[in-house]
């Protein structure tokens, strides 16, 4: 089964709003999502929660494909209470583009956003507090990058955090 | 005598990662003015196992035990998500037979949960004597566990398409009877604590999170209900049958610790009362839907999620057609509730935080996973 076109009221009024910054309106398994210009997700997010009732940011990751140009999938789970539906807005990013926060938005991504930034390494610009989150500080890597396997650490810090060679 | 001479200056100081009231290994560094919480930060990661690194690298059947280590006190519930995300990306449905038995277990789960959060939240505050009760009649529902699949704990109760094993004979008998002895044991602990004059004054009124705060935040669960907003996915988006049982959802008024408690303990009652609707009518049937033997789902990602006991508990698994997961992410209740501490503790005394990192619930493997 292949995603079909989405459409209805809301993806008529950001359409209208946004135009050619958002490429795609799919439904995939009875689950709808667009995909935006990364430039254009922060203020989707706003017109969204303000015009539409998206109140409630569910989630915020992303997805590693080394092999593309855009080399990082990213995605913002959105749940409106109102009316009972969830969709996913999602975008595409270079290795090295910073995209903005959403933490202006909903308070929630900022944990979130520092958990993507730990896992893949993704910046987000403005952020109020970009350190890691679930690694230590110090670590080199991310791990939930696909170049990074399973069995890979950053064997300096364990080094010399745990006074071993390796923990493998 | 001069003005400056009462004032006090700021005080960092540090609290766990082993600290018996931070449930686990979370590290909180606070910022006191005397004994007035001005600030706090919440380091985490201390439990982090990389589970989304492990689904990658794991075939689909072979994750499933690994979400059980999330939220260890409600491994069944995790199970459940997991296998419903893969479900979805299949196209099959877990037959209703099967069905049935994963809404009981999982009720059964929520009462485990809430019964240890309570002992744990009574022990934080002073309160000594409920985590003895509470385990008590954890064990009941432990034992059934233990029956059916052979663990207590981290279960694995779940297979993707249904359930690996069939129902012991007195099954039903021994789920009857674990309510009849769990369900009056409830009022006893509310006799114990809702009119508790220490009790009621260590609870009302702190760690206030409102409605508007709570979607600010993403909270969910109990947390969000206290808080006055009738939301439940099991209402708002049913899955697995649950549409055919009666419950009610509890809420609150003010969001404060002492309603959150009153939302918990009505849960476990209506907990209760789903899982003497679903036993009484266990259809027969296969255990097992249409699944082949190797599952590799069509390429494509969806986003399933459930009323876990600690609020909403996500999956987003992305499929690349092969036998394993490309991504796996989880979206933890735990991690997302544990981000509002900061608004809620501000301004509180150091014994009130003891209190509301007990509120909110968490287990520390599924804030770090």
């Amino acid at each position: 089964m292949a995603a079909t076109p989405w459409e209805s009221a809301l993806t008529g009024m950001l359409k209208e709003q946004f135009g050619g910054q958002i490429s795609e309106f799919s439904t995939y398994l009875g689950q709808n999502f667009l995909v935006a210009q990364p430039e254009a997700v922060i203020p989707i997010l706003e017109l969204l929660k303000l015009e539409a009732d998206f109140d409630y940011l569910v989630d915020v990751t992303a997805v590693d494909y080394p092999k593309r140009p855009e080399r990082f999938d990213l995605i913002y789970i959105l749940y409106s209470f109102a009316r009972n539906e969830r969709i996913r807005v999602k975008t595409r990013i270079p290795d090295g583009y910073k995209p903005a926060t959403a933490a202006d938005v909903h308070l929630t991504a900022n944990w979130l956003e520092r958990e993507v930034f730990d896992m893949f390494g993704i910046e987000f610009a403005g952020h109020p507090d970009m350190r890691r989150i679930l690694m230590p500080e110090e670590w080199e890597g991310h791990p939930l990058r696909k170049d990074r396997s399973i069995t890979d650490m950053d064997n300096r810090w364990v080094k010399a955090n745990l006074g071993i060679e390796s923990g493998q | 005598m001069p003005e400056t001479f009462l004032d006090s200056t700021e005080l960092v100081i540090n609290m766990g990662p082993q600290h018996p009231s931070t449930h686990g290994v979370l590290r909180v560094i606070l910022k006191l003015d005397g004994e007035k919480v001005i600030g706090t930060e919440c380091v985490i990661g201390y439990l982090h196992r990389g589970v989304e690194k492990i689904g990658e690298n794991r075939t689909y059947q072979q994750f499933v035990p690994y979400v059980d280590r999330m939220d260890y006190v409600a491994s069944v519930s995790n199970g459940l998500g997991f296998c419903l995300a893969v479900e979805k990306l299949l196209g099959v449905e877990a037959p209703p037979r099967a069905q049935a038995v994963r809404v009981i277990l999982t009720e059964l789960n929520r009462i485990c949960s809430h019964l240890l959060w309570l002992g744990t939240h009574c022990l934080d505050i002073g309160a000594i004597t409920p985590l003895f009760y509470v385990m008590r009649e954890r064990e009941e529902i432990l034992n059934i566990y233990e029956k059916y699949c052979g663990a207590r704990l981290t279960t694995h109760a779940f297979r993707i398409g249904g359930l690996q094993y069939e129902l012991y004979d007195g099954f039903e008998q021994e789920v009857k009877a674990a309510c009849d002895f769990i369900a009056p044991k409830i009022d006893e602990y509310e006799r114990l604590l809702t009119g508790n004059r220490i009790w009621v004054g260590r609870l009302k009124g702190i760690g206030v999170l409102n409605a508007e705060d709570c979607k600010q935040y993403g909270v969910t669960g109990p947390m969000l209900r206290a808080a006055g907003v009738k939301w439940d996915l099991r209402k708002a988006q049913p899955y697995s049958g649950y549409e055919q049982y009666e419950f009610a959802i509890p809420t609150g008024e003010n969001g404060d610790t002492y309603d959150r408690y009153l939302v918990r303990m009505e849960e476990m009652r209506q907990s209760i009362r789903i899982i003497r609707q679903a036993v009484e009518k266990i259809p027969a049937g296969p255990i097992m839907g249409k699944v082949p033997k190797v599952i590799k789902p069509p390429v494509g990602e969806a986003y399933v999620s459930i009323e876990a006991p600690k609020g909403e508990l996500g999956y987003f698994v992305v499929s690349d057609g092969s036998t394993q997961p490309y991504r796996v992410r989880v979206r933890p209740p735990s991690f997302v509730n544990l981000q509002a501490l900061d608004k809620m503790a501000r301004g509180s005394l150091v014994a009130d935080l003891v209190a509301v990192i007990g509120t909110i619930d968490i287990v520390l493997g599924e804030v770090d996973r």
